[in-house]
């Protein structure tokens, strides 16, 4: 379904060019949800921004069920999808929740919009009283179903997640994640999720990634990151911190280049 | 040993068009020379608490409590002048997000010595001489450069080590920390809670560290407050907060995904009304 192969990202240009990813590759099978996993400017979010069709400078290879990402063709937003981190940013503030759910329809020619709209929002557990609301009426954890539901809209087949709950109370958190775990099942999506949480990655994905300077530091399956088995030394300590504090292990944390 | 930090009975409440809105509701503890932990979600009063503790509310907001003394001094009734000798240098405030707490238009040194200077009463040459041992007690590399630079010109993680370095650097004997760690990567954040740990055992600083993050202050502070609509529902050693007696406690817990673990379904928390009340 995903296909990403020695992917590189520069950005900036001479002196100042900074190589946000150094050569990544990685497949996704249908029906599968892949974690990315790494600290802040691993460059896990300008993978998926690239999948996104939001980054345009790039090399390599990049493919969604069979369409290759550079083309910019006008089918792929009815592939792929995304999901934003802070759902207090990524709605327009004065627009309505029917409004944010009708426009990808309306783009895209298809009919039907009011049923379609309620629907979605039905299927992200938000009653109709919500449907001519503003997001500055709503809760965190409201307007990320919102942003999930107008994700959904042009039923696509792929859902990109970047950090879909680390802006929310955990227990919001527990709901978002039972949403999007009922909804993979249900439409059979194909989900790459963002996170630098790995217990949420270990809940919700089958195999992962994790990333440091641009580069895949290795990729495993859930059951190794359960286990707590990772053969690289990076992961062993991202799991460690994870964990929670511990002084011993704070003196002997070390950097990698 | 005496209480450092003593709040009884501590309220604050906001007018609104529908009447007062009571965002702390009678929060008491006491506080020696210890790691304390508040934790809740948000609109829970954390953040509140502790900026009451300051009297840095905004003027809006109404502040009572039945008892809020440090080291002996009545903080409800102290002066603006004596509130002044306070904040800074005997109790410090560290907050989320250096993007917003650090000065844009000064150095990152010019802003630290302004703290040595104001708080240590030291000459110039002094107070850069403290900034610099203070940067590289919080594990920045290469303070000569840092101190130059602008606060836009470092990473969140270097930003929000700034800001405790400066907030460290008048030897407050109470620091209140506020999410101080929340926008930091894990490693990192390990390594700027074991300089706090270091100051709280070697000087005897009492901390409030105020944070979302259950397992983070279950592992790293000695008692944990937990509150919820501005109350505390419950008050227990950090160690064994795994035993949590408190439905809103044992709720969040369970509602936390754990790596080794392998659920469907997360429970997720049911908001009993009755939480208000009690």
């Amino acid at each position: 379904m995903i296909t990403v192969c020695d992917l590189a990202v520069t950005f900036g240009s001479g002196r100042d060019a900074v190589q946000a990813v150094r050569g990544v590759s990685f497949e996704v099978a249908p029906g599968e949800s892949f974690g990315l996993v790494g600290e802040s400017g691993s460059g896990k979010s300008t993978v998926l921004r690239v999948l996104a069709g939001l980054n345009r400078r790039w090399d390599g290879v990049a493919q969604l069920a069979g369409l290759n990402v550079a083309t910019g063709d006008r089918r792929l937003p009815k592939v792929v999808q995304m999901v934003f981190q802070d759902p207090y940013a990524s709605l327009h503030p004065r627009h309505t929740v029917d409004r944010a759910l009708s426009e990808p329809l309306e783009i895209h020619g298809i009919g039907d919009v009011s049923d379609r709209v309620v629907r979605a929002m039905e299927a992200v557990g938000l009653g109709p009283s919500f449907r001519f609301r503003f997001p500055n009426q709503l809760s965190g954890g409201q307007r990320q179903r919102v942003a999930i539901a107008r994700a959904l809209m042009l039923e696509p087949q792929v859902l990109l997640l970047d950090e879909p709950t680390s802006a929310l109370d955990v227990s919001v958190q527990a709901e978002i994640l039972n949403l999007l775990r009922g909804l993979r099942e249900a439409q059979g999506l194909t989900m790459i999720l963002v996170s630098h949480n790995l217990a949420v990655v270990a809940h919700m994905c089958d195999r992962l990634a994790v990333m440091n300077h641009g580069l895949v530091v290795e990729d495993m399956d859930v059951d190794t990151l359960r286990r707590e088995a990772p053969r690289e030394a990076y992961t062993r300590q991202l799991l460690l911190a994870s964990r929670g504090y511990d002084r011993e292990a704070a003196a002997r944390m070390v950097t990698f280049d | 040993m005496s209480a450092l930090l003593e709040v009884d009975n501590l309220r604050v409440s906001f007018d609104t068009p529908t009447g007062p809105f009571h965002a702390v509701r009678g929060v008491s503890f006491t506080l020696g020379r210890e790691r304390l932990g508040i934790v809740g979600e948000s609109g829970s009063g954390k953040s509140l608490t502790g900026r009451a503790i300051m009297r840095l509310l905004p003027p809006s907001a109404l502040l009572q409590a039945d008892r809020l003394t440090f080291d002996g001094i009545d903080l409800l009734r102290a002066s603006p002048k004596t509130l002044r000798t306070i904040r800074g240098a005997r109790i410090s405030l560290v907050l989320q997000d250096p993007k917003y707490s650090l000065n844009p238009v000064m150095t990152v040194g010019e802003q630290i010595d302004e703290a040595a200077r104001i708080h240590g009463g030291v000459s110039a040459a002094q107070a850069r001489r403290k900034t610099l041992e203070m940067l590289e007690a919080v594990r920045i590399r290469d303070p000569e450069r840092v101190v130059r630079l602008y606060p836009h010109e470092v990473s969140g993680g270097m930003g929000q080590r700034i800001m405790i370095a400066m907030m460290l650097l008048p030897e407050p004997d109470l620091l209140i920390a506020d999410e101080p760690t929340s926008a930091l990567d894990v490693t990192v954040q390990t390594q700027v809670l074991a300089i706090l740990d270091d100051l709280v055992a070697q000087r005897g600083m009492g901390l409030i560290f105020i944070s979302h993050d259950l397992e983070l202050v279950s592992s790293f502070c000695d008692r944990v407050l937990v509150m919820y609509a501005g109350r505390v529902m419950e008050s227990r050693a950090a160690a064994d907060l795994a035993a949590a007696t408190h439905p809103y406690t044992q709720g969040l817990l369970r509602s936390l995904p754990r790596i080794g673990e392998h659920r469907a379904e997360l429970p997720t928390l049911r908001r009993d009304p009755a939480w208000l009340e009690a």
